[in-house]
């Protein structure tokens, strides 16, 4: 039976975003427990965490996390604004599209059996500007920091060699103090 | 001062905020507690069951917006609190949750009643506290309060290890000062932004088919004046959500009642139809929106919260007001009297609309003068209280009855779990409103399944001799699951029918209550006027009622407002399914 109100199925329009890797950093204050409450919060609405670090800063009892999570506008905002309602939270940006410094750290341990794979990935150690940091008689360990790019173009040029292991840290990140003239605070209202 | 006790400083603090109740059940560690409170000036409900203990705190914080406080033991007590704790956390409900736990050198070690409360608690709490250090103790539990009753409400739970109750500490108490600097990033936004307030208010001058979504913010923030004077002003209708109930007077001309799942008719089409919703105190939950992709597919949409997160979470929102609605609907009135328009021409056309569906389809069901019909006795219940009495409800299909045939005028006068859906609420959440409001007549319309999920907290009820009447719409079955076997199950009927029930009659006496029985049409007044005489004890009424009686109307779970079921059942025939559209 239909009705005369209503005539054509009607559907809201819905802004669409691109999914991304987003940077957050997390100002919380250093209290116990604080760090499962961004964990479990991460695991129990379903949201995928790439990296996540935590360490002091030079302020007492305030910690600093920084997170990398992929997703759409939608997402991250809803992710920073459940981060920012826990009670702990001091305070969340999303410094993706600010001019930002980004580094990690990695240990990689690579086969390097032949004196023709040795060459190589040293001369690929030098391109990168990363350090053998350990040597044995088939392999090399290699340390390396740069932004996700640099890292994630080393770690595939030595993978046809045999990686053996990797050690990361994760993603740190701070905002560019020279180019912060004019720029705004990614604000979530 | 001399020095106290841990659990002295614990009643200290409650004294402090003004605590007059507190609902629990003691154990081992936190027996120290329980001393401290053999003496202490506060009422001190023994519960038979720490859920309905939890419930019970609960309820008396939705019917008085006061906070509710409960106390366990550790380990079974404190889990058994874990239902009750997350049925205030979906309705952000103020409360304070008292924990034990074992001594500090004990926790990790697997000790006799140990459980990580808060790692168990963790996602159904505001907030929660380990207390490691006696020197926190106090300033811990002022803080829980304060989080529990500031911003968006809700639960807060503290743990505390019997061995700090029990050593003495020299101790000050904290003042607000000292709470609001332990909490540095804790800073509700109370205030709306006035370029936004401003957007909001341009929106409802050009809009011509206005509808005002209201959800529980409005109850919990108390901004029921300003909401019925913004509808009135501006001449725009007002559906509200179950949490909502009683936000907006149903009996008022402007009244569309109930959205979504179980909605009325007139509230979904005038949802679909609109061209602003303006949502107040509300989240957009799935049992509201239906197939979110046709939520009032053509509205823009204002939404005012105090909660940013519960923004733009489930639906795109065009206009966000962050604030608390009170102080928002307030600035908001002032913006629209700035520049005045014709409301009431401006209205004409859109409130005609609205009454002829009203009129197309009223809420109704069959009525049968000889087997009783479920919604009669809502009705009926309705007519013996003048419209005045606090309804609990459990959960299923006489929760959504309870939820549309009384008519609710005054906000905290509808309570029930409509973020978690949980069974056994009723009744225990009856009894915490009757301690908080003594003078209102308080009914639990309860489910013969749902009421049996804490019915041995009638004893209490005894104890304290409330006279609260527990209206058991029986109609031996877990009704609202039937009724979905029914229409997507093909009458596939599992695990539903609860044929074997004690005797409710005999039950109420042996546990030192009234026990009433109706199961004729003609008999429902009587008992029910039988059961308002009796005011030293709780009555259970046996409403034994039509089994297969539907709740309609009902759009099915993420299905669009289209799809809704609209009709009641014709005999022998299926269901109608109105596809409108
Ligand atoms: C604790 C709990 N368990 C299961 C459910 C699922 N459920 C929702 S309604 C319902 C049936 C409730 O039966 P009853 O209390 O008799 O109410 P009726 O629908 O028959 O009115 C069930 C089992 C629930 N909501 N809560
Ligand atoms: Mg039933």
């Amino acid at each position: 039976m239909m009705t005369e109100e209503i005539k054509a199925i009607k559907v809201r329009p819905q802004p669409k975003s691109e999914t991304r890797k987003h940077i957050i950093i997390v100002r919380v204050q250093h209290n116990f427990g604080v760090l499962t409450r961004i964990t479990s919060l991460f695991a129990g609405r379903g949201y995928n965490i790439e990296s996540l670090t935590v360490g002091k800063t030079h302020e007492p009892n305030v910690a600093r996390i920084t997170i990398v999570v992929e997703g759409n506008e939608r997402v991250v905002e809803q992710i920073i604004k459940q981060l920012r309602k826990l009670i702990e939270t001091l305070r969340v940006r999303d410094i993706t599209d600010i001019p930002h410094i980004e580094r990690e750290l990695v240990l990689i341990k690579v086969h390097a059996g032949e004196d023709k794979a040795r060459d190589e990935i040293m001369r690929l150690v030098n391109i990168f500007r990363a350090k053998v940091v350990d040597v044995s008689v088939d392999t090399y360990t290699i340390e390396v920091t740069g932004n996700s790019e640099k890292i994630e173009a080393f770690i595939n040029l030595l993978r046809p060699f045999g990686l053996k292991d990797i050690a990361r840290t994760g993603v740190l990140a701070l905002t560019r103090e020279s180019a912060k003239e004019g720029l705004q605070e990614h604000k979530v209202e | 001062m001399p020095k106290k006790r841990g659990a002295d400083i614990v009643i200290d603090v409650l004294l402090e905020e003004g605590v007059d109740t507190v609902f629990g059940l003691p154990g081992g560690a936190i027996m120290e507690v329980y001393d401290a409170l053999f003496d202490a000036p506060l009422r001190n409900i023994l519960a038979r069951h720490e859920q309905a203990a939890a419930h019970m705190a609960d309820g008396y914080a939705r019917a008085t917006g006061r906070v509710g406080v409960v106390m366990a033991t550790s380990g079974p007590g404190a889990t058994n609190l874990v239902t009750g704790l997350a049925t205030a956390h979906m309705d952000s409900v103020p409360m304070v949750a008292i924990t034990g736990q074992v001594p500090r050198n004990y926790i990790g070690t697997d000790a006799f009643q140990e459980a990580d409360v808060v790692g168990i608690t963790r996602p159904i709490t505001k907030h929660n506290f380990l207390v490691t250090d006696i020197k926190d103790l106090a300033l811990i539990l002022r803080e829980a309060f304060y989080l529990a009753r500031t911003g968006r409400p809700g639960p807060v739970l503290v743990d505390i290890p019997k061995d700090i109750t029990q050593q003495e500490y020299d101790y000050k108490m904290p003042t607000e000062k000292d709470v609001e600097a332990a909490l540095p990033g804790y800073k509700p936004h109370y205030e709306g932004n006035p370029v936004q307030i401003k957007k909001a208010a341009e929106l409802i001058r050009k809009a011509k088919r206005p509808v005002l979504y209201v959800g529980g913010g409005v109850i919990i923030g108390n901004a029921s004046e300003e909401l019925r004077e913004l509808a009135e002003l501006t001449r725009i209708p007002v559906t509200t959500t179950n949490m909502g109930k009683g936000a907006f007077d149903e009996t008022h001309p402007l009244a569309l009642h109930m959205l979504g799942m179980h909605g009325t008719y007139y509230a979904n089409m005038a949802v679909y139809n609109a061209d602003l919703l303006i949502a107040v105190g509300a989240r957009f939950d799935d049992r509201v929106t239906g197939k979110i992709d046709e939520f009032a597919p053509e509205a823009k949409i204002i939404h005012i919260d105090i909660d940013p997160a519960s923004i733009s979470k489930n639906i795109h929102v065009d206009v966000p007001i962050v604030g608390d609605v009170k102080n928002v609907l307030q600035k908001l009135l002032k913006e629209l009297k700035k520049k005045p328009v014709e409301w009431v021409k401006a209205r004409e056309s859109w409130l005609k609309q609205i009454e002829k569906w009203k009129e197309k389809h009223p809420l109704s069901y069959q009525k049968s003068d000889k087997i009783i019909k479920p919604q009669y006795v809502i009705e009926e219940i309705y007519n013996i209280t003048d419209g005045e009495a606090i309804i609990s409800a459990g959960v299923g299909q006489h929760q959504m009855w309870a939820a549309m045939f009384y008519k609710y005028r005054y906000p905290r006068q509808f309570l029930n779990s409509g973020g978690l859906g949980t069974m056994g609420y009723g009744f225990p959440a009856a009894v915490g409103a009757k301690l908080g409001r003594p003078d209102k007549t308080v009914f639990a319309i309860e489910g013969d399944g749902s009421f049996v999920m804490n019915m041995q907290d009638v004893i209490t009820a005894v104890q304290y001799r409330l006279p609260i009447k527990i209206a058991i719409i029986n109609n031996e079955f877990l009704g609202m699951v039937r009724q979905w076997q029914q229409l997507f199950y093909d009458s596939r009927y599992s695990s539903v029918c609860l044929a074997v029930h004690p005797d409710f009659v005999k039950l109420a006496e042996a546990m030192g209550a009234v026990g009433l029985r109706a199961t004729k049409s003609k008999e429902v007044r009587e008992v029910l006027q039988k059961a308002m005489e009796i005011n030293d004890r709780p009555v259970i009424m046996d409403f034994v009622v039509d089994r297969e009686e539907n709740v309609l109307p009902m759009v099915p779970a993420g299905k669009s407002y289209r799809e809704m079921i609209v009709s009641p059942k014709q005999k022998g025939e299926a269901e109608t399914m109105y596809l409108v559209g």
